[in-house]
C-alpha cells in the first residue's frame, strides 16, 4: 500500500517523526529551516497533508496557491491565527490543531511565574551564581507570600482552570473575569466578576488567559492597573498582545505592579527593552508548553486529526 | 518601663514598629552584630532579653559570657544549629525559636523549586536576560512535565504536608519516608515507604523536608540518587547537610538527574560553585521564608516569646522543656 505524503514543515519531537515516518511518507525539515510561503508551495507538490507550525503565516493566497493533492492541513499549535481558516473553507480544507494537550503544561507555566515573580527567583539566581552572595540575612530579597492570596483569572478557559485547580492548592481564593459565567462544575466555587473594576481590586495575583486579537489588544493598560491592589503581582503566559507594555514597565517602576511574570510578549522574539531593565521581573521565552510529555502528545493529536481526516473520518480536533 | 532588648540582626519593617512601642532598644529595627559586639551592647544597657538569628553563633563560650540579667534569648529561624543548646540549657538561659509561621512560605518555595526545574527556569530568564531574539523549534530546550508525576517526601512532617497538599492541585501522585507511618487524615491518600531506599526508585521528582543533624547527614548520596529513575528531579528547601554534593553533581553532569532545584547548600553562603556552573539546577540563596509576611511572623513570634518570659510566663517555643 502505498504510504500518503505528508509534509512537516519544522523539526519535531522523535516520537512524533516516528510515527509520522511508519504511518506517512513523510517530508521531514531534519535542520529545522524555517519555511517560506513559496517554500511550503514547492515542497507540498504531491502531499496529501501539511503539518504546519504558528511560525509559517498561510494565507489565503498560499492557501489558493495549495496544489489539490493536498486534502487537510494540521497545526502543531492550540491556535490557528497563522492559517487563513475563510480560505480554507472556500477550498473545502479541513484543518485540525492540539486542543486541550497543552493547558496543563501552560497553566503549570502560569504558577512558576506566579511563584518565581512573587518571590523574586530571578534576582535569587542572579545572586547566587554570581558568585557574590554573602549569607542569609532576614531581610534579603524579601518576596510577597502566594499562599492564601486573591487570584485573578482573566479568561477561564481550560487554561485558566487549571491553574484555578493548582492554585486552590495553596489556599488561594480564585476570582475571574469572563465574557459569561462559567456552570458551576466549571467554576468550582471561583468568583465570577462581571465588570473590570470589581475583579481588578480582587487580583491581589492577575494571571491573563485570554485568547489575543483585537478584542484584547492592551487590555491590560495603564487605566486598568491602577485599579490592581498597589504591589499586585501580574503574570502573562497567554499572548503578548494583551499587555500595553509601557504601561506595565513604568507600574514596575512605581511599584503599583510589584512583581510581573512573562512568558509572551508583543514581537516575539523581540521584546520591550524596558523590561531588561527591571529586577521585578521574571522572563521566560515563551515556552509554556515546552514539556517533553506535552510536545509529544501535541504532534499525536495533530497527526490523529490529519489521518482521521485522510481515512474519510470526522477529527475530534477539527477547527470550525 | 520598658523591658530592655537589644537586637543583634536587622528586622522587617513591622517588626521594628513593635520593638520601638514595647522595648528599650537602641537600634529596634536591628543592627548585624557579631558576638563580641553584641555581648558588649547587652552589657552596656544591661538588656534582659536577645533577639538574634542564625548569623550569631551562640556556642557555649558566648553562652558562657552573657550576663545573668539576660533572661531569654530568641533566635528569629525555625532552625538552632547556630545555638549550643545543652550549654545554654546548663546555665539557664531560655532559648526559643520561631516554628510554624514559615510552613506555607517554605512550602509554596518548595513549589517553585519543583516548577523551576522541571521548567528549566534558570536557562529560560538566562536566554531572554542576554537578549533572545530567536525562536525555538517544538523539540528544542523542552523541559520535563511537573503534573502527573510521582513525587517522593522525604519527612512528612508540617512543610511536607503542606508541600503534599500543593502538589496534588497538581495531580501528583504523593509517596513519602518518615521516621513512622501516619494517621491516615494525615497521609490523605499518600504511599508510605519505612525504607527510602525502597521509595526512591518509584520517585519522578524527589523533595527533602527532614531533620538535619548526624542521623540524616548525606542522606542523599552516590547510592541512593543511583536508586531515583534516569531523569528524575530532586529538589531540597530545608537542610544542606542532607546531601553529599559531590554525588548529587556528578548526577547532574551525568544527566541521571533531569534537574535540582536548591535553596540550601551544605556550606552557606560558601557554597560548591560548580553547582552554579550547570545548566540544569534552579538555585535559591537559602530564601525559604524570604517573604515579608513570613519575616514579619518570624519576628513578631520572636517577641511573643520574649514578652511571655520577661512577664514571667513560660515561654512558647522553647527548645527544650
Amino acid at each position: 500500500m502505498v504510504k500518503p505524503v505528508l509534509l512537516i514543515t519544522r523539526r519535531l519531537p522523535p516520537a512524533v517523526e516516528a510515527r509520522a515516518a511508519e504511518h506517512f511518507d513523510a517530508r521531514l525539515n531534519p535542520d529545522d529551516s524555517p519555511r517560506s510561503g513559496a517554500d511550503i508551495l514547492r515542497l507540498a507538490q504531491g502531499a496529501d497533508a501539511v503539518l504546519c507550525c504558528p511560525a509559517e503565516k498561510l494565507d489565503g493566497a498560499t492557501i489558493g496557491a495549495l496544489p489539490a493533492t493536498v486534502k487537510v492541513i494540521g497545526t502543531f499549535s492550540v491556535g490557528f491565527d497563522h492559517i487563513d481558516i475563510a480560505a480554507c473553507r472556500v477550498r473545502n480544507l479541513p484543518v485540525v490543531n492540539t486542543p486541550d494537550v497543552l493547558s496543563v503544561a501552560t497553566a503549570e507555566c502560569c504558577m512558576l511565574l506566579i511563584l518565581a515573580a512573587s518571590r523574586r527567583a530571578g534576582e535569587g539566581e542572579r545572586l547566587v551564581r554570581s558568585g557574590g552572595w554573602t549569607g542569609w540575612t532576614p531581610t534579603q530579597l524579601l518576596g510577597t507570600q502566594v499562599s492564601g492570596r486573591r487570584l485573578g483569572i482573566f479568561g477561564m478557559g481550560r487554561i485558566g482552570r487549571e491553574l484555578a485547580r493548582m492554585a486552590r492548592g495553596f489556599g488561594m481564593s480564585v476570582h475571574y473575569r469572563d465574557v459569561a459565567r462559567l456552570p458551576e462544575p466549571l467554576e468550582a466555587g471561583a468568583i465570577w466578576h462581571d465588570d473590570d473594576a470589581s475583579f481588578l481590586a480582587a487580583s491581589e495575583v492577575l494571571s491573563l488567559n485570554a485568547p489575543g486579537g483585537a478584542a484584547t489588544r492592551d487590555w491590560l493598560n495603564a487605566e486598568r492597573i491602577a485599579l490592581l491592589p498597589r504591589g499586585a503581582v501580574v503574570v502573562n503566559a497567554a499572548r503578548g498582545t494583551l499587555i500595553d507594555d509601557a504601561a506595565l514597565i513604568a507600574a514596575l517602576q512605581t511599584g503599583q505592579v510589584g512583581f510581573a511574570g512573562l512568558d509572551v510578549y508583543a514581537g516575539e522574539p523581540a521584546l520591550n527593552p524596558g523590561y531588561l531593565a527591571l529586577e521585578n521581573v521574571v522572563l521566560l521565552p515563551h515556552l509554556g508548553s515546552a514539556t517533553r510529555e506535552t510536545r509529544d502528545a501535541m504532534g499525536h493529536l495533530v497527526l490523529d486529526g490529519i489521518e482521521a481526516v485522510l481515512a474519510g473520518r470526522e477529527p475530534a480536533n477539527l477547527v470550525r | 518601663m520598658k523591658p530592655r532588648l537589644i537586637v543583634s540582626r536587622q528586622m522587617p519593617g513591622p517588626v521594628g514598629a513593635r520593638i520601638r512601642a514595647e522595648f528599650d532598644c537602641p537600634w529596634p529595627e536591628g543592627r548585624d552584630m557579631d558576638a563580641e559586639e553584641m555581648l558588649q551592647q547587652v552589657r552596656d544597657t544591661q538588656a534582659e532579653a536577645l533577639l538574634f538569628s542564625s548569623h550569631l553563633k551562640l556556642d557555649a563560650a558566648v553562652i558562657a559570657r552573657i550576663p545573668d540579667h539576660v533572661r531569654i534569648a530568641a533566635t528569629c529561624s525555625v532552625g538552632f544549629e547556630h545555638i549550643d543548646v545543652a550549654a545554654a540549657r546548663a546555665r539557664g538561659l531560655p532559648v526559643t525559636n520561631t516554628p510554624d509561621v514559615l510552613t506555607d512560605c517554605t512550602a509554596d518555595l518548595t513549589m517553585l523549586l519543583i516548577l523551576g526545574a522541571c521548567r528549566r527556569a534558570h536557562e529560560y530568564e538566562a536566554i531572554m536576560r542576554a537578549g533572545w531574539r530567536r525562536g525555538y523549534g517544538l523539540g528544542e530546550m523542552l523541559g520535563v512535565r511537573a503534573s502527573g508525576k510521582r513525587l517522593g517526601i522525604v519527612g512528612l512532617g508540617r512543610i511536607g504536608q503542606a508541600v503534599a497538599r500543593r502538589a496534588r492541585g497538581f495531580n501528583m501522585r504523593i509517596l513519602y519516608n518518615n521516621p513512622r507511618r501516619l494517621p491516615e487524615d494525615i497521609e490523605e491518600g499518600a504511599t508510605y515507604f519505612a525504607d527510602l531506599r525502597e521509595m526512591l526508585p518509584q520517585c519522578d521528582i524527589l523533595t527533602l523536608h527532614a531533620r538535619g543533624g548526624p542521623a540524616t547527614a548525606g542522606l542523599m548520596n552516590a547510592e541512593t540518587f543511583a536508586l531515583l529513575p534516569k531523569g528524575a528531579v530532586f529538589v531540597n528547601a530545608s537542610r544542606g547537610g542532607l546531601v553529599d554534593e559531590e554525588a548529587l553533581i556528578a548526577a547532574l553532569r551525568s544527566g541521571h538527574l533531569f534537574a535540582a532545584g536548591l535553596d540550601v547548600y551544605h556550606n552557606e553562603p560558601a557554597f560548591d560553585l560548580r553547582l552554579a556552573e550547570l545548566p540544569n539546577t534552579f538555585l535559591f540563596p537559602h530564601m525559604g521564608s524570604a517573604t515579608i509576611e513570613t519575616r514579619t511572623a518570624m519576628g513578631m513570634r520572636a517577641l511573643d516569646n520574649i514578652a511571655a518570659v520577661l512577664a514571667g510566663r513560660p515561654p512558647i517555643d522553647p527548645l527544650w522543656n
